[in-house]
């Protein structure tokens, strides 16, 4: 198959890894990556921050950028939800009917990653190695709009070498919230401190999750605290092989940018 | 000064001369007044979070309370198989009385004028509060029992009473511990939530005259039990010789004229049954067309608040009965904003709410700051969407904002309120109301421009990217870092942008364009 992949601003910006992880995931898998390179932002900054009518250009520019794509796949169990829930509504209450109804039909054909390999694709094994004790942190968005449920839990319990350690409050929100976490800083930073005792309680190596947004929040606060938990995206976890094991692997995702 | 319904709907000049004003809403309609009433905060969200967030013993009795509650609700709930159809039937049944309220209150008039009852319709908390001072002071009474009601404490019925000389005791034991700490409620159905045992009971016997004077046996342990008990002689008395009671109301049925009120303890069948007049205060929200209606609703209400598969109490009456409980009824239906709320496509539904409290409950938001930081009485998800609305979302501007958009609210609500989603629409809401262009505006419409326009994009990404010569090599960001950043790096780490950005980095390996 021929997908589309949609890195997410900021992924591209500033988790390129993850991006790359996914692509070498779906290659890997068979399939053909490409990445349309008038992509951008889905828009769920500014809808979620009031500025929906200063959306509706960028909710533009994602369907023209993706326009054609036979399946759009995404590392980003919020920014799906978006392009599935919000991207529509907000040309709608612009007035603009024609590219709503293109941007319903492109948001049919989009993809969070462990849907696409699960429902789509139809794999739970794909091949991954990771020896690490890793604990998931189910985000938001993935869990209550997207309602991927297990598809990821089956994927990495799939994971050779990968111990895997449930997270206890694991469906309590870590306090990202996108500009929450700068407009509500503390009360952000008080989610964080009980998200983060919840990841250390477990002694995993890595938090993972479908989210590099989420993940850099949980990250930044266990960085903050050197507490040697780090956080690593599915992408990377499935994207790790025996091959690409190395000496550096316990500090540094297995696949870089 | 009464309303008529018919005034609900074309009504553009609104609040007497001189009355304290909010302005108005879309269509011009009425919002809440200031300077009345518990709606309105004197902080911020984030400002009166942060002071919360550092209460250690606010959170202990607050993550105690709100998870015992989350696991009790999610049994009940939990052993229901139509559970999902009842919430999708009781969003229908709200969604079809709101589109015919006009009709519905009109009716319900009738129908409660007809079995002995007088209505009246009050347009804000300042004419609901005259409206009640007045029926009180033609009963020639100085004190008044109280039913749990968030109508009243929404309006401030307390302090205009006691402006009027008039004494109103809470007899709910939540809102009792409340009144007795001169404190303010801090969640919808456990008024208490944010306080201990210990700590009630030490209000007990600071307050009550039963531990007061030289030979009072100020024995009092800390168990719910004794506790209860000591609240039990407190309010027996006041029972038995009060004259009037106010209360609040669940539902009233427009078919019948029935009122509901739905209750843990007691308290509220005592004073909708023992006392001469009975004064209810209901929103204009509340009703539900037919009789059958509360068959739906009577089964999500306490499982969603209480976790009680059924409330112990549940009283209903319908206007007066000769020689059997209260002889005068007066029934005052209050709008104070709602019918500004109900001209709003999108945060209409926040009229929905049947206060089961299960948003709160299950918000993380609110299980670490408590329900004070809202500053309404009406806290958590539903307050972030109700209190704006009521007021005007200038009036409230910070609490849209109060919720990480996580969305357990939405999954937890009876009636499928998407809060979320009202949220979104009110910041938006906020947004569009500033005249001038804040610097955070003006940094969303230069994002806006730049993710609108591949080629300043990846120019924007580069700009971005040069932020890695600040981190010295090092894999995380310095600390200290300009506002707004700073909000961000006080508390956590900011990975350093990386060499070249995935598109980059793609177009690279792939020659160029993709």
């Amino acid at each position: 198959m021929r997908v589309a992949l949609f890195a997410t601003c900021l992924v591209d910006t500033v988790a390129p890894q993850v991006a790359m992880a996914t692509a070498r995931l779906l290659e890997r898998l068979g399939h053909e990556v490409v990445v349309p390179a008038g992509q951008a932002c889905c828009g769920q900054m500014h809808v979620n921050t009031g500025y929906r009518r200063e959306a509706v250009p960028i909710v533009a520019n994602h369907v023209r950028a993706f326009a054609g794509a036979e399946a759009v796949v995404s590392p980003s169990g919020s920014c799906v939800a978006s392009i599935h829930h919000q991207q529509a509504m907000v040309l709608r209450r612009a007035g603009e009917e024609e590219l709503a109804a293109e941007a319903e039909a492109l948001a049919g054909r989009t993809y969070e990653l462990s849907q696409f390999l699960v429902d789509v694709l139809g794999v739970t094994d794909v091949g991954a190695y990771y020896p690490h004790r890793v604990t998931y942190h189910p985000t938001c968005h993935s869990l209550r709009l997207l309602r991927v449920g297990d598809r990821p839990l089956q994927l990495l319990r799939a994971v050779r070498g990968l111990t895997l350690v449930e997270l206890p409050a694991a469906e309590q929100c870590c306090g990202f919230g996108g500009t929450f976490s700068l407009k509500n800083a503390d009360t952000s930073t008080a989610m964080l401190t009980d998200k983060m005792a919840n990841v250390l309680s477990t002694h995993a190596e890595v938090c993972t999750a479908g989210d590099a947004s989420c993940l850099m929040h949980i990250g930044g606060g266990l960085s903050r605290l050197r507490s040697g938990t780090r956080t690593v995206h599915l992408a990377e976890i499935l994207a790790s092989t025996e091959d690409a094991v190395s000496p550096q692997q316990t500090t540094r995702p297995a696949v870089s940018a | 000064m009464t309303t008529t319904p018919q005034d609900l709907h074309t009504d553009q000049t609104s609040l007497a001369p001189g009355a304290p004003r909010s302005g108005t809403t879309f269509l011009g309609l009425p919002t809440a007044p200031r300077g009345v009433g518990h709606l309105r905060g004197d902080r911020s969200f984030p400002e009166a979070a942060r002071d919360a967030l550092r209460d250690g013993q606010l959170r202990a009795n607050l993550g105690h309370a709100t998870s015992t509650i989350r696991a009790k609700r999610a049994k009940v709930v939990g052993e229901v198989p139509d559970w999902e159809q009842l919430r999708q039937a009781g969003k229908a049944l709200k969604t079809a009385t709101m589109a015919r309220l006009d009709e519905l209150l009109v009716q319900l008039e009738e129908q409660v004028t007809a079995r002995g009852g007088t209505v009246h319709w009050a347009r804000d908390a300042d004419e609901a509060n005259a409206i009640v001072t007045r029926l009180v002071q033609a009963t020639g009474a100085d004190e008044v029992v109280k039913v749990k009601s968030m109508a009243t404490q929404e309006i401030g019925l307390n302090e205009a009473l006691e402006d009027a000389g008039i004494t109103a005791h809470e007899t709910d034991l939540a809102e009792l511990i409340v009144q007795l700490g001169d404190d303010a409620p801090s969640h919808i159905l456990v008024p208490a939530i944010h306080k201990n045992r210990a700590e009630i009971r030490e209000i007990f016997l600071r307050t009550m005259p039963q531990f007061q004077g030289p030979d009072a046996d100020r024995e009092l342990p800390d168990e719910p039990r004794r506790l209860a008990m000591a609240a039990r002689t407190h309010l027996r008395e006041r029972f038995l010789r009060a004259r009037v009671a106010i209360s609040g109301a669940n539902f009233a049925v427009a078919e019948t004229g029935t009122l509901a009120v739905v209750e843990s303890e007691g308290n509220g069948r005592m004073c909708l049954t023992l006392p001469q007049t009975l004064i209810t205060v209901m929103g204009i929200e509340k009703l539900v067309p037919t009789w059958r209606d509360l068959e739906v609703f009577l089964q999500l209400l306490p499982r969603s608040s209480t976790g009680e598969r059924m409330n112990p109490y549940t009283s209903m009456w319908t206007g007066v009965t000769p020689g059997d409980g209260p002889q005068e009824f007066h029934l005052v239906l209050l709008d104070n904003g709602r019918t500004a709320v109900l001209a709003d496509e999108v945060g209409r539904e926040a009229l929905h709410c049947i206060r089961c409290s299960a948003c709160l409950n299950v918000c993380p938001v609110y299980e670490r700051t408590g329900g004070h930081s809202y500053g309404s009485v009406y806290p958590g998800p539903i307050g972030a969407v109700l209190s704006p609305q009521l007021t005007g979302v200038e009036d409230n501007a910070s609490l849209p904002y109060a919720s990480s958009l996580c969305g357990a609210c939405y999954d937890a609500c009876p009636v499928a309120i998407d809060i979320p989603s009202i949220l979104v629409h009110l910041r938006a809401e906020h947004v569009e109301a500033q005249e001038r262009t804040t610097p955070e505006a003006a940094t969303f419409r230069a994002l806006a421009t730049a993710m609108s326009h591949p080629w300043l994009w990846r120019l924007t990404q580069r700009a971005a990217g040069l932020g890695r010569f600040l981190a010295r090599g090092k894999p995380t960001m310095p600390p200290v870092l300009p506002p707004p950043a700073s909000s961000w790096t006080r508390s956590r780490d900011l990975p350093t942008p990386p060499r070249e950005t995935f598109t980059q980095a793609w177009a690279r390996e792939h020659g160029g364009r993709s």
